[in-house]
C-alpha cells in the first residue's frame, strides 16, 4: 500500500522536474510568439550551451583558475558561443525564410536541429560530461510526520528558482521594454511591423538570442542532474508537449505544463507502472498532449484565432 | 442589361446578423437574389460584403436569421455542404492551389462530379480512366472559354495576377455551380484585364445561364454588369434595386461620400 | 539533341495523361527497369563488377528499395497532403510487428470471457498486407487529431505515436511471442512455394513491391484524390469551398500513406534485417524518411528514391572519400559530418529549391530541351 507520504514525494519530486521541461519550453514560447516558428532545436541548443559551458569550464579549471573565475568565464563563453548561433541562424535560416508557411519553418528548424547537434558534438565532444554547478544532496521534510521523512533535491529547488526569475525576467522583457514591445509587433505581424521601422532581423537575433539563453540557464541544471550529453535532447523534445498542453503562446502556459507532464508522469510511473509494465514516462507526456489536442487544441491558456480568407 | 424574364427566387436572406466578439459584421441583412440575375452587393470598405459572401457559403455561422437556398431553408452548414448544394466562389485575394498546374486546379473542381473510388483511381483502369478522361473533356471546354490554353500545364504561382483571377472563375464555373459567387473579381486589374473579364462574367450569365452574386468596387463595372444592386454599409443594408435606383439613392451617396459617381 | 519533344504530337487526352508523356523519358525509364529487373541480377549471379562481393546489394541496393518505399508513404502524407509527420517509424514498426504476429499465428486468451481468439499463421505476403493494412489503421487513428488542429501541432500527435509504439513494443511481450531478449525472428520468407532467401532473390521481390506500389501511388496523386490532397495542402479553406471534405481527404491520405509505410516496415523486418528490435524503427528513422522526401523533393513520387538514394549514400561516401585521400575519419566523426550535411542541406532546399532534387532534375530536363538555346 502506498502511503500519503511516499505520493507527497512523488508529486513534488515530479512537480520539481516539471520545472526542468517548463524550462526548456520558455525558450519555444519565446521563439514561438516572436516569430511563429515552432522550434524543435530548442533541445539541440540545450546541449550546444551545456556542452560549451562544460567543456569550457574544465579547461579553465585545468589550468589552475579559481572555480567562481572559471564559472563566470565559463558562462560567458557560452553564452557568446549562443550568440553567435542565434546570429547564424538568423542569418542564414530564418531570415531567408521569411514569409513562409509554418511547416517549411518547421521543417528548417528540423535542419538546423541537426546542425547544431553535429557541429556542438564535433567541437565539444561526444561523452557525457559531469556538470556541478549546484548542490546534489537533498533535505528531509517532515521527518516527524511520515517515516523517513519527504526527500526533497537542493538542485529541484534551484531549479524551481532559477525558472521563476527567468519567467519574471521574461515577463518585464516583454511588457515594458521597446525591444520587448517591438517583438510583440512583429510577432502580431512581421509586414506591418517592418513597416513602422523596427528592424526585423535584429529583433529576431534578439529573440533567438533570448531562446539560447534561456537555453544555457536549462543546460546548467540538466547537465548538474543528469551530466552533459546528447540523450539532453530527448528530454528536451518533452517540452514540446508540455507547449501543448500549456498552450503555445503562454509563458504561464509553460510553466503550468511544465508542472502538470512532471507530476502526471512521475504519479503515472509509480501507481501505473506496476500495472502495465514500467517506462510509462517515455510517452505519457505526448499522449496526455494528444489528448489535450483532441479536447482543447488552444492548450490550456492558449489563445483561440480566428481564421479569415 | 435585360433583366432575366423569370421571378424565381434562388437564394433569400433573411435577417442575418453576424459578429465577432463585439464587431458587429452584419445586422439584421435581407435580401434576395433571383435565379439567371447577377446581383450585385456594393458598399464602402468594410461594409461587410465579404462576411456576407462568407455567411452564404458557410463559412461563417450567423449569430441571427436564416438562409433559404433552393427551397430549403438553414441557419448553419459546413461549406463543404455549400458546394454540394451548387453554391460556387472565387475570392478577393486568389485563394488557388499554388503548388499545382492550372489544369489540375480546375480538375479539383470537378471533385463533386466525380466518383470512382480509391481503388479504382489506384488502378487508373477502365472506369476510373474513363472516368478521369470524361472530365478532362469538360475542363477542356471551360479552358477554352476562358482562353487559357497556353498555360494549362502550367503551376499557378508562376502565372501573373489577372491569368490567376480567370484560373480561379475556370474552379468555380468546373463546379457547374448554380449561384457563383465572385468577390471582387477585378481587383486589381488594368482596364482591358477587366474588360475581357466583364465579358466572361456576362457569357458565364448568358451561356451557362448560372446565377452570380457579385462584390465589386468598380462603380462603372457595377452598373454596367448587374440587373440589381444591394449596398452595404457598416454591415446595414442602406439601399436595394436596380441599378439606375441605387445611383439615385441620397443614402447611397452619403455612404460614397467624395467617391464619384 | 537528342531530348526533343518536337513532332511527338497527342492526340487524345489519354496520351497526354501518360505518367511519361515525353518519348525519351519513357525509352529512358525502359532502360531503367531493363537494368533493375535483368541486368543487376545477371551480373549479380556471375559476380560481376560491381557485384563481385554482396555488398552493394545488401548493404545499399536492398535498403534502398524498402526505404525508398517508405520514403513513397511520407511523401504522399507530407508532401502532397501537407500533413508533417514525425511518427513514421513507429507505422514501420506496426506493419513490422503485426506482420510478425500473423505470420507466427495470433492467439489472444480472453480470459474473462472463458475464450481465446486463435488465428493460424498466415503465409508471408498475405501477412506483409495484413500488416500494412493494421498501419493504415493506426494511422487513421492517429489523423484524426489532424481534423481539428494544423502543422505543428500534428507534429506532436505523431511524436505521440512514436514514443508510444516504440514502448509498445518493447514492454508488451506479447508482440514479440515473450521472447526474452526483445528481439524477433522473421518467419521463413515463402511466396506461392518459392522460398526466397538469397540476396538476389531478396532483391527482386523488393523491386517487385516497389514497382508496384510506386505505380499505384503515382495514379493515385495524379487523379482526383491526389488533386484533393494537394487542395488540402495548398489551401485547405479554399479546398473545402470547393467540395472537398477534409475528414475524408485527410484521413484517405494517413491511411494511404501509413499502409506503404507499413508494408515497408515489414519489408524491412523480414527481408532485410530477418531479425530485429523495436530500436530499428525509432525516432531516429522516422527523421531520416522525413529527410528523404525533403532532400528527394516534397510532392514527387521520384524524388522519394533520389531522397532515399542520397541518404544512404552519403555516409558511405563519407567513409570511403577521406579514407582514399589517405585522412580516414573516425565513426564519430562521420555520424556528426553526417548531421551537419543533412541540416545544411535540408536548410539549404528548404531556402532554395522547396521540391529538392526532383525539381533540380526537371530545371534540368526543360533546360535540355532547349538546349543550346537558353530559352
Amino acid at each position: 500500500m502506498i502511503g500519503l507520504g511516499q505520493f507527497l514525494e512523488v508529486l513534488i519530486g515530479g512537480l520539481m522536474s516539471g520545472v526542468l521541461y517548463s524550462l526548456v519550453a520558455l525558450g519555444f514560447v519565446l521563439i514561438f510568439k516572436a516569430s511563429g516558428v515552432f522550434n524543435f532545436a530548442q533541445g539541440a541548443m540545450v546541449l550546444l550551451a551545456g556542452l560549451a559551458l562544460v567543456r569550457s569550464l574544465d579547461l579553465l579549471v585545468a589550468w589552475g583558475l579559481p572555480l567562481w573565475v572559471a564559472i563566470i568565464l565559463g558562462i560567458g563563453f557560452a553564452a557568446v558561443i549562443m550568440a553567435i548561433t542565434a546570429w547564424l541562424i538568423e542569418r542564414f535560416v530564418i531570415g531567408p525564410l521569411v514569409n513562409q508557411d509554418a511547416l517549411t519553418l518547421f521543417m528548417s528548424t528540423i535542419g538546423v536541429t541537426f546542425i547544431l547537434e553535429g557541429a556542438a558534438q564535433m567541437i565539444f565532444g561526444s561523452d557525457a560530461y559531469p556538470l556541478r554547478l549546484f548542490p546534489m544532496d537533498a533535505w528531509f521534510l517532515f521527518e516527524d510526520l511520515f517515516p523517513g521523512g519527504i526527500l526533497l533535491n537542493k538542485l529541484d529547488v534551484w531549479g524551481g528558482f532559477i525558472a521563476g526569475i527567468l519567467v519574471a525576467g521574461l515577463a518585464i522583457f516583454f511588457e515594458r521594454t521597446k525591444t520587448g514591445r517591438a517583438l510583440r509587433a512583429v510577432a502580431d505581424d512581421h509586414l506591418a511591423a517592418q513597416s513602422v521601422g523596427i528592424p526585423i532581423s535584429w529583433i529576431w537575433f534578439v529573440v533567438w538570442l533570448a531562446a539560447g539563453l534561456v537555453a544555457l540557464v536549462a543546460a546548467t541544471v540538466w547537465g548538474t542532474k543528469l551530466g552533459v550529453q546528447f540523450s539532453i535532447t530527448f528530454l528536451a523534445l518533452k517540452a514540446l508537449p508540455v507547449l501543448i498542453i500549456g498552450g503555445l503562446t503562454s509563458i504561464p502556459g509553460a510553466i503550468v505544463g511544465g508542472f502538470i507532464v512532471g507530476a502526471g508522469e512521475k504519479i503515472a510511473e509509480v501507481f501505473l507502472g506496476s500495472y502495465i509494465g514500467g517506462g510509462i514516462e517515455y510517452w505519457f507526456a505526448y499522449v496526455l498532449a494528444l489528448v489535450v489536442l483532441l479536447v482543447r487544441p488552444q492548450g490550456l491558456f492558449g489563445e483561440r484565432i480566428i481564421e479569415r480568407i | 442589361m435585360r433583366a432575366p424574364d423569370t421571378n424565381e427566387i434562388l437564394l433569400q436572406v433573411e435577417g442575418v446578423s453576424l459578429a465577432f466578439g463585439g464587431v458587429k459584421a452584419l445586422r439584421d441583412v435581407s435580401f434576395d437574389i433571383r435565379k439567371g440575375e447577377i446581383r450585385a452587393i456594393i458598399g464602402p470598405n468594410g461594409a461587410g460584403k465579404t462576411s456576407m459572401l462568407n455567411v452564404i457559403n458557410g463559412f461563417y455561422h450567423p449569430n441571427h436569421g436564416a438562409i433559404t437556398f433552393k427551397g430549403r431553408t438553414r441557419a448553419q452548414m459546413q461549406p463543404f455542404e455549400a458546394s454540394r448544394g451548387g453554391i460556387a466562389r472565387t475570392f478577393q485575394n486568389v485563394a488557388l492551389f499554388k503548388g499545382m498546374s492550372a489544369l489540375d486546379n480546375i480538375m479539383a473542381g470537378r471533385t463533386l462530379k466525380m466518383r470512382r473510388g480509391l481503388l479504382w483511381q489506384m488502378l487508373r483502369y477502365g472506369p476510373a480512366l474513363a472516368e478521369e478522361i470524361e472530365h478532362r473533356h469538360r475542363v477542356e471546354e471551360i479552358i477554352d472559354f476562358l482562353e487559357i490554353e497556353a498555360i494549362r500545364k502550367v503551376p499557378v504561382a508562376r502565372l501573373p495576377y489577372g491569368l490567376q483571377k480567370r484560373v480561379e472563375l475556370g474552379r468555380a464555373l468546373a463546379m457547374e455551380p448554380d449561384l457563383l459567387l465572385l468577390d471582387e473579381p477585378m481587383a486589381g486589374m488594368n482596364l482591358e484585364e477587366k474588360e475581357d473579364m466583364s465579358r466572361f462574367i456576362i457569357d458565364v450569365n448568358n451561356h451557362y445561364g448560372t446565377t452570380i452574386a457579385l462584390i465589386e468596387h468598380d462603380m462603372a463595372v457595377v452598373m454596367d454588369l448587374s440587373h440589381r444592386v444591394a449596398v452595404l454599409d457598416h454591415g446595414v443594408k442602406i439601399a436595394d434595386g436596380t441599378p439606375d435606383e441605387v445611383k439615385e439613392n441620397q443614402a447611397v451617396i452619403d455612404a460614397y461620400l467624395g467617391v464619384a459617381h | 539533341m537528342l531530348y526533343r519533344e518536337a513532332g511527338q504530337f497527342k492526340t487524345t487526352y489519354a496520351e497526354d495523361m501518360a505518367i511519361f508523356p515525353i518519348r525519351q523519358d519513357r525509352i529512358a525509364l525502359g532502360i531503367l527497369l531493363g537494368i533493375a529487373f535483368v541486368g543487376v541480377p545477371l551480373l549479380a549471379t556471375f559476380h560481376i563488377w560491381p557485384f563481385n562481393s554482396e555488398y552493394l546489394l545488401w548493404a545499399i541496393l536492398l535498403p534502398f528499395l524498402i526505404l525508398a518505399l517508405a520514403a513513397i508513404g511520407v511523401n504522399i502524407l507530407v508532401g502532397y497532403c501537407g500533413q508533417i509527420s514525425l511518427g513514421s517509424g513507429a507505422f514501420m514498426a506496426i506493419g513490422a510487428y503485426s506482420a510478425y504476429k500473423l505470420g507466427t499465428g495470433v492467439h489472444i486468451p480472453l480470459a474473462w470471457f472463458g475464450f481465446a481468439i486463435s488465428i493460424p499463421p498466415l503465409p508471408v505476403l498475405p501477412s506483409i498486407l495484413l500488416g500494412g493494412l493494421m498501419a493504415a489503421i493506426a494511422g487513421i487513428l492517429f489523423g484524426i487529431p489532424s481534423l481539428r488542429i494544423k502543422g505543428l501541432y500534428l507534429a506532436v500527435a505523431t511524436l505521440a505515436a512514436q514514443f508510444f509504439f516504440d514502448w509498445v513494443f518493447l514492454r508488451v511481450p506479447w508482440f514479440t511471442n515473450y521472447a526474452p531478449s526483445g528481439s524477433v525472428n522473421a518467419p521463413r520468407l515463402d511466396f506461392f512455394g518459392l522460398a526466397v532467401n538469397t540476396p538476389i532473390e531478396r532483391y527482386l521481390l523488393c523491386l517487385i513491391f516497389i514497382t508496384v506500389f510506386a505505380v499505384l501511388a503515382k495514379n493515385l496523386v495524379r487523379g482526383n484524390l491526389g488533386r484533393q490532397w494537394m487542395a488540402i495542402r495548398d489551401m485547405d479553406i479554399a479546398a473545402e469551398l470547393i467540395g472537398i471534405r477534409p475528414l475524408y481527404a485527410k484521413l484517405t491520405a494517413f491511411a494511404v500513406s501509413s499502409f506503404i509505410i507499413g508494408v515497408a516496415g515489414a519489408l524491412w523486418a523480414f527481408v532485410y534485417l530477418g531479425s530485429w528490435e523495436p530500436l530499428a524503427f525509432s525516432i531516429d528513422r522516422s527523421l531520416q524518411l522525413l529527410f528523404m522526401v525533403i532532400i528527394g523533393g516534397l510532392g514527387s513520387i521520384m524524388g522519394s528514391f533520389v531522397g532515399a538514394a542520397f541518404i544512404l549514400i552519403l555516409p558511405i561516401m563519407l567513409n570511403l572519400i577521406p579514407t582514399q585521400l589517405g585522412v580516414p575519419l573516425s565513426t564519430e566523426t562521420i555520424t556528426h559530418l553526417e548531421f551537419i550535411i543533412f541540416g545544411s542541406l535540408i536548410c539549404y532546399l528548404l531556402i532554395k529549391e522547396p521540391h529538392g532534387f526532383a525539381r533540380l532534375i526537371s530545371i534540368g530536363k526543360e533546360k535540355l530541351r532547349l538546349w543550346p538555346f537558353p530559352y
